[in-house]
């Protein structure tokens, strides 16, 4: 029987663990290019804009929009299967990047949310790194 | 029409018509028999092949073990997955290597037994290792299959005004010619489908929501089976048994997220120029759209891509049943029942090339009269994440 806990990603993945390490301080990190601007997300360790690479580390404030979402309400996984119905978003953040993520603080996700509203950030705090969910600003 | 490229067609078919094999056969043994079955149809047998297209959905390394477990010793090998779409980036390769003069027939099969092994694929969430560093930024939601197109579908509706009624009409559409093929109708017996009958739009909108904005009758089913496709050089294909239905032009393409990006918009957009432009023809000159429906709001989606109506008129342009194969006003829409209410055991691409040669055979069980050109249209992968998308123009003589 899987473990009924939230899946968590791996600090250890070469790309993007870097990125769940800044969680431990709830710092939400997405990377610039210093050379052509673009942002990269999810983070890597290569520009997608330009060859020659010299990305840079920023800090999102936290605050995006909601791009689109859907409510679940049938999982078989042993976690999320006791979450439904829960929400699942696209939310842009206002830095740029977009990232997939779960909407808090709402009691019915199916009539409070719309596409287009604004969120912040909303920590679910773990041991070894923190989550970055959204609620409703 | 103009001047095309007839250098390779389609020239044997065959799909596997039990849905539930009770765990009495394996996909390797669905792949084998859907072969010899599709090589009798052409007329050829295991010693014309010499090219061979494998997925790997049965087993990995599948360049040498299906070679073996077939018995032949291709001069191509081919093993491109990319998901249900798997099959219409085969047909693409096979008529190009055909074409470049290194094969004279192709062998496309697929077999898998997803029911019998009760692969939860469209709500199993996603769980265990992460596989890549895209999957580490997104383990954590409780993603499902479901809720990935759902996402697609609400941006439409916000975006374009969609309605659900609207996205019904692909359901209505693809169970109205599910009625009319005994398969499907056996299909359905056999997976308990509740209620098997023509269903209405009302029906569709009043099924159980299942990841919003789509309910239960807007998600394929999850079946058995497999089939095969026999692809060969003109100098074969005019020997055949039938006649051939020939690949006109093809196109690939990949989308995944972006920042910034459209949702609405899938990789079909890149890849369905690129097919329409080597055929030499227009949307609106398909007879027969085979397009992968895994949900609704793909068919929405890639019926907007591949040109059928402008981004955004997909929603009112479906109202009012024209994708029926008896309606003269638009092409017919999956008419052995598609994914949704026919065949859909994981990766359904090889059923739209086969329904489609079928058509332009003239041996559908929802034949439309007369047609002449078809689109087969795979999207691999999720829908509103990262994906795969070939295209297939088909043509008759």
């Amino acid at each position: 029987m899987a473990d009924a806990n939230r899946p968590l990603p791996s600090l250890n993945e070469a790309d993007t663990g870097a990125f769940w390490e800044a969680t431990r301080d709830k710092v939400l990190r997405y990377q610039k290019c210093d050379d052509c601007g673009t942002v990269v997300f999810h983070p890597r360790r290569h520009c997608t804009g330009c060859t020659s690479g010299n990305l840079s580390w920023h800090t999102a404030s936290g605050k995006g929009t909601l791009y689109t979402f859907s409510v679940v309400r049938q999982s078989y996984h042993p976690f999320f299967r006791g979450k439904v119905p829960y929400a699942i978003a696209w939310v842009d953040l206002d830095e740029g990047p977009r990232l997939l993520t779960n909407i808090t603080g709402v009691t019915d996700p199916a009539t409070e949310l719309t596409c287009g509203q604004r969120v912040t950030v909303d920590w679910e705090e773990h041991e070894e790194l923190n989550i970055p969910l959204f609620r409703p600003a | 029409m103009s001047a095309q490229s007839r250098s390779a067609a389609i020239v044997g078919i065959h799909e596997y018509p039990s849905r539930d094999v009770e765990g009495r056969v394996t996909p390797l043994q669905i792949k084998a028999e859907s072969a010899a079955r599709a090589l009798d149809d052409a007329g050829l047998t295991w010693r014309d092949v010499d090219a061979i297209y494998d997925a790997g959905e049965a087993g990995p390394m599948s360049g040498f073990m299906i070679s073996e477990y077939f018995g032949l010793k291709p001069n191509v090998i081919d093993t491109t997955n990319v998901g249900g779409s798997s099959y219409e980036y085969h047909a693409a390769h096979a008529a190009r290597d055909i074409a470049a003069g290194k094969a004279k027939v192709a062998l496309l099969t697929y077999g898998s037994t997803a029911h019998s092994n009760m692969a939860r694929i469209g709500v199993g969430g996603r769980g265990g290792a992460a596989l890549s560093p895209g999957d580490n930024m997104e383990i954590f939601t409780g993603m499902t299959l479901v809720a990935n197109y759902a996402m697609v579908a609400r941006r439409h509706m916000h975006q374009y005004g969609t309605t659900s009624e609207q996205l019904a009409e692909i359901s209505t559409a693809t169970r109205y010619h599910a009625m009319r093929n005994p398969q499907a109708v056996q299909a359905m017996k056999d997976l308990e489908f509740l209620d098997i009958r023509e269903t209405t739009i009302a029906d569709v909108v009043n099924s159980r929501m299942i990841a919003d904005p789509l309910h239960l009758l807007e998600c394929c089913m999850i079946s058995d089976g497999g089939g095969a496709v026999v692809i060969a050089a003109p100098d074969v294909a005019r020997n055949c048994r039938k006649q051939p239905v020939w690949i006109l032009g093809s196109g690939e393409a990949t989308k995944y997220p972006e920042n910034g990006g459209d949702i609405t918009t899938s990789a079909a957009a890149q890849s369905a120029p690129q097919a329409f432009g080597q055929a030499g023809i227009r949307p609106a000159e398909i007879d027969i759209a085979m397009i992968y429906d895994s949900f609704s709001i793909t068919v929405l989606t890639l019926l907007e891509d591949l040109g059928f109506c402008p981004k955004g008129e997909g929603g009112r342009w479906v109202e009012g049943g024209r994708l029926r194969f008896d309606r003269k006003d638009g092409p017919a829409l999956n008419t052995d029942g598609g994914g949704l209410s026919s065949n859909h055991p994981g990766m359904r691409g090889i059923f739209l090339l086969i329904e489609a040669a079928r058509q332009l055979r003239g041996e559908s069980t929802s034949q439309v009269a007369g047609a002449r050109l078809a689109v087969a249209h795979g999207n691999g992968g999720m829908l509103g994440s990262r994906h795969c998308a070939g295209t297939i123009i088909l043509g008759r003589d």
